[in-house]
């Protein structure tokens, strides 16, 4: 992992001291809510319904054990003993005190962390593919990117005050994990003709109130002119994205109003016209950053763990949870294995303290000290022998995380909603809860197979409904709160964004419309076909039409 | 400056503290965290006095976000609001019971429920 050098530190450390005096100067009244809510929410710190929310940064999901038990002791000391893994692969604190969070940043700084730019007009923390460095389908580790954009991008003078958010995610395997097409910038490392590697840079991607599948806007950058081509990126829309209408503002609406092949020449005019070797990291720096994403010491170990053979054989709980929670991995006879935060009825996303450390200490054991959050709001164990799962699994079981439900229909990914979000016109977390009670026989959902929900409690779709393979929009209509359902939506390579099946339902209705949508599938699917490919061959037709059919019936 | 147009009443004025972040009611003495202790306008100048004290408020660093919330008033007297993000607001997040003001302050929670 990444660590602190004595510029991080000390960047980190003027950051806590330059907020705590900022707290003192509003609780004075020196400065004005006015003058202080955008310095806090440059610190992570928003209000919220109940109170204030802490937003933390976790750099691409990666976090280690250290970490996560000293955000466990955050979460008792400071809050209600349990903290919300995001979509963004961050950590959200629901209970802060203002007068504590320059506390709570000091100890955050303790185990290099921090909450900056997790909020405001300027780039966000970078998300990357939870499997980075280890998935077996990967052609290089994107976390050393990820980790240069993030020292980059960190108080870039230039691009503190864009006209919106801007949010970049990375991937260096064939397949996306990291919803790099609905990023303002997505960077996917590929491989040239002449087998050398570097960047596509896709832009323009985006959810919220417009949804927009990104486009690429260069099929192939050389690595080393990465800084050079995203600072040039960047000005072209920070010069011409509207500052008009927050609405807007995002580069996906320049991309859109302007064109990709107009977008992408301004892009090349301010590349070439740039003094690239001044931005762009000098090759040193590069290696320096990569070497501490240099692999665990593996040991050495059969493809095929015999131990790990057996246990399944003798274990179908443990082998139905291997098989849906464990990842292959690069290296011979280890494995990722996914945390379900996902459990039965539960919160999607929230983990109390003590769990916290019970994963942390897990992680010590058999991870290497390592864990890494995923956007769909899962934890994973990025290197663990096969030998060790079983025992792994039986460790998760007693701390209630063992879940065998990743990448199912139970394994829904929810924003906080009007539970907690002062943005949200809806709840989504009840509705996640009731999906999940109605879906929660194991052997059902393994039947149904992969099929990803989405929930968002407002427009702005923090819960990814779009492209959710079934997506849940919560709204208000006439007072009541109304969920909007799309269908064919999908995060993934094959990105697309779900089309709406019909007029809103109250809450009580959504699980039996889910079902008949569940039904339809099973009713027509060929042998071997995930949901989301029979939704791709039929067409919503089908769907649309047993959904409508719920409602006349719930209206009759 | 005008206020802005006022909600239906009868109606409550609710807050954040500055410090906490809680949610805090105007009473009839001052600010309290406890909902059913909220102070009711049920008439125009009662409830643009209401207001006026929540801009005092804030311009004096107590809380932010001062608005006026149209309730209905329970049985027992407590005043519930009437839009389903207030009600939510000052009970606590609906999945987590043992949580907010709904734990703290039962009384607000069986008015809500009624």
């Amino acid at each position: 992992m990444y660590r602190y050098d004595e510029f991080d530190e000390r960047f980190v450390r003027e950051r806590v001291a330059q907020f705590r005096d900022q707290v003192n100067r509003r609780l004075s009244g020196a400065i004005t809510e006015d003058e202080f809510k955008p310095l806090r929410l440059k610190n992570g710190v928003y209000l919220q319904l109940h109170a204030y929310m802490l937003r933390i940064a976790i750099p691409y999901g990666t976090l280690s054990a250290r970490q996560l038990r000293q955000l466990a002791l955050i979460g008792e000391k400071f809050d209600r003993g349990y903290g919300h893994f995001t979509t963004r692969q961050n950590l959200q604190f629901n209970w802060p005190r203002l007068r504590d969070v320059p506390e709570i940043l000091d100890l955050l700084a303790d185990v290099e962390m921090h909450c900056i730019q997790t909020s405001g007009n300027c780039i966000r923390n970078v998300t990357a593919d939870q499997f980075s460095g280890v998935a077996a389908d990967e052609i290089e580790d994107p976390r050393p990117v990820a980790e240069l954009i993030r020292q980059w991008s960190s108080a870039h003078p230039e691009f503190s005050y864009l006209p919106r958010k801007f949010k970049i995610a990375v991937t260096g395997a064939a397949h996306d994990r990291a919803a790099v097409k609905v990023h303002d910038i997505g960077l996917r490392i590929v491989r040239n003709t002449a087998g050398e590697t570097g960047y596509e840079i896709i832009v323009g991607g985006g959810l919220g109130r417009t949804p927009m599948i990104g486009k690429v806007v260069r099929d192939f950058l050389p690595k080393g002119d990465l800084l050079a081509y995203l600072e040039a990126l960047m000005r072209v829309y920070n010069a011409e994205g509207r500052r008009d209408n927050k609405y807007k503002a995002r580069v996906k609406i320049l991309v859109h109003e302007i064109g990709i092949e107009e977008f992408q020449a301004r892009v090349e005019a301010e590349f070439a016209a740039l003094d690239r070797t001044t931005i762009n990291a000098d090759r040193e720096e590069v290696a320096r950053i990569a070497a501490y994403f240099a692999a665990p010491p593996y040991e050495k170990r059969p493809a095929v763990s015999q131990t790990y053979q057996a246990a399944r054989a003798a274990n179908p709980a443990f082998a139905a949870w291997a098989d849906v929670n464990v990842t292959p991995h690069k290296a011979p006879g280890y494995a990722a294995l996914t945390i379900s935060l996902k459990g039965i009825g539960a919160v999607p996303g929230d983990m109390t303290s003590e769990q916290m450390r019970a994963a942390a200490g897990l992680a010590e054991r058999y991870s290497f000290g390592e864990l890494r959050v995923t956007h769909a709001q899962n934890l994973v164990l990025p290197h663990v022998a096969q030998d060790d799962l079983f025992a792994v699994w039986k460790a998760l079981g007693n701390a209630r995380l063992a879940e065998a439900n990743v990448g199912l229909i139970t394994d829904i990914i929810a924003c906080p909603g009007l539970d907690y979000c002062a943005l949200a016109t809806a709840r989504s977390i009840p509705i996640a809860q009731a999906l999940s009670q109605r879906f929660a026989d194991p052997a059902r959902q393994r039947e149904i197979g992969p099929l990803g929900i989405k929930i968002s409690g407002c427009i702005n779709a923090c819960g990814h409904h779009h492209v959710g393979n079934i997506g849940i929009l919560g709204l208000e209509k006439r007072g009541e709160e109304s969920y909007q359902i799309t269908l064919g939506g999908d995060a993934t390579e094959n990105a697309a964004l779900g089309d709406i099946l019909g007029p809103g339902l109250t809450a009580a209705e959504v699980p039996d419309a889910i079902e008949r949508l569940v039904e339809v599938y099973l009713g027509q699917r060929n042998t071997g076909e995930a949901f989301i490919d029979t939704v791709r061959r039929l067409g919503i037709a089908p769907f649309k039409a047993a959904f409508l059919q719920e409602i006349d019936h719930a209206a009759a | 400056m005008s206020s802005a147009k006022l909600p239906p009443l009868p109606a409550i004025l609710l807050a954040n503290d500055l410090l906490d972040g809680d949610v805090v009611f105007r009473t009839a003495t001052g600010w309290s965290r406890n909902p059913t202790e909220a102070l009711i306008a049920q008439d125009t100048a009662s409830a643009t006095a209401l207001e006026a004290e929540g801009r005092t408020a804030m311009a004096g660093n107590h809380v932010v976000d001062a608005y006026l919330v149209d309730v209905e008033i329970s049985d027992a007297g407590i005043p519930v609001p009437r839009h389903f993000r207030e009600r939510f607001r000052i009970l606590g997040p609906s999945i987590r019971p043992d949580l907010g003001k709904q734990a703290e302050f039962p009384a607000i929670r069986d008015a809500a429920h009624d």
